[in-house]
């Protein structure tokens, strides 16, 4: 059961950041399904990927999500009733107009995109009205993104790391970000289902 | 957040100061860029590195360093490159000249895709390139065309996976852990320090190619740069954008079609 603290939370972010990295499409897959066509937040989803091929997890979601799953363009206003998927090659940013940046710096952790890229970046625009969750994963990337989020007053969710196909990237945000809720993968679907539910 | 004043009054210093306009640069990547350089120019904040910037001209050339070098491969996104090969080079044959820009060139791995491509099909010798950046330390790498051997193999994928019928080995030399690539490739290059965010046209030319440079700029900043670059091309000419990039947000939208939309190429109406 989720507290009364962490619900009242989630029913209050205006985004949710989600980031994974081994074994992501299988927890992925738990979780997007829960989330409604008319959804009430967008989400904005980082998994790691290969440098050199275009991402196919738009496609491989789409077909099993109600909400619609994109890629973003540069620019585009970050919408709700979305889950935007970060493309490959390219760091992935929330700029203060709330639209989609991009940028081909180095990668951070070793990947581009960075999931610690969105989160910070994400955290100086929605401040306590945003939500992370960490995934499975087998670096550390994460885990200073969902510090600075937990700073500002945001929400953080971080899978426990016994029930994750890879532990190391939740165990790094555990260890850094003093995450409000750790749980398996169908906790984290409720808290999903109560922060995209549209509104009453 | 005083963070966001202090980033606010150093590109207002940078501007007054050196000429360079940053003021428009998209805010989260800018900010990025500059804690990674106050962590790494040791300064404890970015109003401390404010002050040595404004008095050391030395400290600015360090700074400009993070501020504008993005990291690219040669024939990054094969697939533009095969339309550029397939689809554009026979409309640029039909020119008894052929010029073109690379805008925001940076170390020039984008420049000498487009001079291999050429020279590949055998309109190198009739083309004039114009490869401009606003970090001079860039353009300077972009001219000598040196690149650590251990980038090659990316390079060497890419360059098949665009069409090419050649090795990419037959355009450098291997010496002492770099390649160096043929002197013959930037015989017709013209380097130039250029800014989209404060410089005019400078040339008429059939190609524009300016790949993941409009990322880093606000749309203000992407309007005035898509517009040089609509001036500077002739009716027909092409302009290849980088694969987030569009038009779509654009006030210079109805100026071009679409060429072969899903790879970023656009046509001057």
């Amino acid at each position: 059961m989720l507290s009364a603290e962490l619900r009242d939370h989630l029913i209050r972010i205006e985004a949710l950041v989600v980031g994974a990295s081994a074994g992501a499409i299988e927890a992925l897959n738990q979780l997007l399904p829960i989330v409604p066509e008319n959804a009430r937040i967008p989400l904005v989803v980082v998994v790691h990927l290969p440098p050199n091929r275009a991402s196919l997890l738009p496609q491989i979601f789409a077909a099993r999500c109600a909400a619609c799953v994109r890629e973003p363009e540069d620019k585009q206003p970050v919408a709700a009733g979305n889950i935007w998927f970060a493309p490959s090659n390219y760091h992935l940013l929330l700029e203060p107009d709330c639209s989609f940046g991009f940028s081909t710096d180095l990668p951070v952790n070793f990947s581009r995109p960075s999931i610690d890229v969105l989160f910070e970046s994400a955290a100086d625009v929605f401040g306590e009205r945003l939500g992370c969750i960490v995934l499975t994963g087998a670096n550390d990337d994460g885990a200073h993104g969902a510090s600075t989020i937990r700073r500002r007053g945001g929400l953080v969710i971080v899978q426990d790391p016994n029930s994750a196909e890879a532990k190391q990237m939740p165990n790094a945000a555990i260890a850094r970000a003093n995450p409000q809720l750790i749980a398996t993968l169908p906790e984290i679907a409720e808290s999903i289902r109560l922060a995209t539910r549209a509104a009453p | 957040m005083p963070e966001d004043i202090e980033i606010r009054l150093l590109l207002d210093a940078i501007y007054l100061r050196y000429h360079y306009d940053f003021r428009s640069y998209s805010a989260a990547s800018i900010k990025r860029r500059l804690n990674a350089a106050k962590v790494q120019m040791n300064a404890a904040t970015l109003s401390a590195l404010q002050e040595r910037v404004l008095r050391e001209p030395r400290v600015f050339s360090q700074l400009l360093q993070f501020l504008t070098v993005g990291v690219s491969d040669m024939f990054r996104d094969p697939s533009f490159f095969r339309v550029l090969r397939e689809q554009i080079v026979p409309e640029l044959r039909t020119y008894p000249s052929i010029r073109v820009w690379i805008a925001g060139c940076s170390t020039g791995e984008e420049l000498y895709s487009f001079a291999i491509v050429l020279r590949e099909e055998s309109l190198l010798e009739r083309t004039t390139l114009y490869a401009t950046d606003i970090n001079p330390e860039a353009l300077h790498k972009a001219e000598q065309g040196l690149y650590p051997l251990d980038r090659l193999q990316a390079f060497t994928e890419n360059h098949q996976l665009s069409g090419s019928k050649c090795s990419l080995s037959e355009h450098y030399t291997a010496a002492y852990g770099s390649a160096v690539f043929d002197r013959s490739l930037r015989k017709n290059v013209v380097f130039s320090d250029h800014s989209l965010a404060t410089d005019s046209v400078f040339a008429e030319v059939q190609l524009v190619s300016c790949r993941n440079v409009l990322i880093y700029f606000d749309r203000s900043l992407q309007d005035r740069a898509l517009g040089l670059m609509k001036d500077s091309l002739c009716r027909r000419g092409f302009l290849g954008l980088g694969s987030k990039e569009s038009l779509m947000f654009s006030e210079h939208a109805s100026a071009f079609r679409d060429f072969v939309a899903s790879e970023r190429w656009f046509q001057r109406c």
